[in-house]
């Protein structure tokens, strides 16, 4: 059963070595959006470091945010989708691996790159490692909510504003608890009890939100 | 043996057809036909369990499709009017990937070997994009040369074909006809399919 998800994964990392442009893309507007902020608010490293967490997340919300649409698109209108959910496997499984490939490229290199963008912000190190690891375990949770998102408006006209009406709002914990937990490094305080609920957040996402994304995909098959 | 009863299908509030019903058993061939926009397309998804039936009723082996799920689909090979075939990938992959899909993983010598049977040799490593239509559809054809789930839903299956593309697909559905396999298939063109009689249903007739 789950060499599905194993061969799901391997399938759409293979697609999407094939177009670097498309991970390129939400990577570079990432570090965009996280690199003006610096630039506008100008130089006073206190502020800064308040400002931080908050808009490094932002930055991480708005760039996975971009790439969701594109989960489930090309597999629709080239008719893959269908084949995927005729596959003897339940289809659950299936966008498993589609969610976890979409971290891979999508989730994944913005935990890499955060470190550098916190720089910007004069983050001290520990703070540094924190923020790194809050996007790590908490940027797999974005995927698998987006996957619902996905599914949901799979097919619609304008439906990438919809997307981001629908999922935006079921970030927030995500945010949450994700700048909490670099904030809380930064005054000092362990940022254990912010990683856990983030952590929690990811299991959760991973474990209930495929079943749901496909029993969305099955109606936007029908 | 596949059994439908009383079947309806609606779009919008118009009706498609309603009361189909039919039985296919092992070896047999069924057309459907019907003008364009008659439902036929429609009809075929119903049977795959993609869209749900607005009436009547689907038996894979006297028991309903929709219980049967994952079993069903393990005796069910579809081909959509899409191709389904990846554009960033080549043939090779693709054939590779639509066996593993269907849980009868191919070697890649096998799976060459079927390319070439599908006139696709000396394409086999060109990204799908570059194919022509009729290519494209061979790539996705080939799938069937090594297919040995009894059950075929094909939709339109020899469109964009060359006249020698179409004699191997004929070969290849009559061979699958000729182990017992059941196939239901649209198509506009007069196709001649040796080894079975065929049987036609006329949708909004």
């Amino acid at each position: 059963m789950l060499r599905i998800v194993f061969y799901v994964i391997a399938r759409d990392l293979r697609l999407a070595l094939r177009r670097p442009a498309d991970v390129c893309s939400v990577l570079f507007f990432f570090i965009l959006v996280a690199s003006l902020f610096p630039l506008g608010v100008g130089p006073e490293a206190e502020i800064l470091r308040r400002l931080a967490p908050g808009v490094i997340w932002v930055g991480a919300l708005l760039a996975t945010m971009l790439s969701l649409p594109r989960m489930f698109a090309e597999d629709f209108h080239d008719g893959a989708l269908e084949q995927l959910a005729l596959a003897p496997y339940p289809l659950g499984l299936t966008v498993l691996g589609k969610t976890l490939a979409h971290w891979l490229v999508s989730g994944l290199p913005l935990a890499l790159i955060a470190p550098l963008l916190g720089l910007q912000f004069d983050l001290p190190p520990e703070a540094l490692a924190t923020l790194v690891f809050s996007v790590f375990i908490g940027t797999p949770a974005l995927s698998s909510i987006g996957a619902i998102g996905a599914a949901l408006t799979l097919g619609l006209r304008g439906g990438g504003v919809l997307l981001s009406l629908l999922v935006l709002p079921l970030y927030i914990p995500v945010l949450i608890f994700g700048t909490g937990a670099v904030d809380a490094c930064v005054g000092g305080a362990s940022p254990a009890a912010h990683l856990f609920l983030l952590a929690a957040l990811t299991v959760g996402g991973l474990t209930f939100a495929p079943w749901a994304a496909a029993a969305a995909l099955r109606i936007a098959l029908e | 043996m596949l059994n439908i009863l009383n079947l309806a299908g609606l779009r919008g509030d118009q009706r498609l057809f309603q009361g189909v019903g039919f039985t296919l058993v092992a070896g047999e061939l069924l057309f459907l036909e019907g003008k364009n926009g008659a439902g036929k397309t429609t009809l075929l998804r119903m049977l795959c369990g993609l869209t749900p039936p607005d009436a009547g009723e689907i038996r894979w082996q006297g028991e309903e499709i929709r219980r049967l799920g994952g079993d069903f689909h393990a005796q069910l090979c579809y081909l959509g009017h899409q191709n389904a075939v990846k554009e960033d990938l080549t043939p090779l992959e693709n054939l590779l990937a639509s066996a593993h899909l269907a849980g009868e993983p191919l070697g890649e010598d096998a799976a060459l070997a079927v390319l070439e049977q599908v006139g696709m040799a000396g394409r086999e490593d060109l990204a799908c994009r570059y194919l022509s239509q009729g290519q494209k559809r061979r790539a996705a054809l080939a799938r069937l040369a090594r297919e040995r789930r009894p059950l075929w839903i094909l939709d339109e299956p020899f469109v964009a074909l060359d006249t020698q593309a179409m004699a191997w697909l004929s070969g290849v559905i009559g061979a699958h006809l000729q182990r017992g396999g059941l196939v239901v298939m649209t198509t506009h063109q007069a196709v001649e399919i040796s080894a079975a009689p065929a049987r036609r249903l006329r949708l909004g007739a």
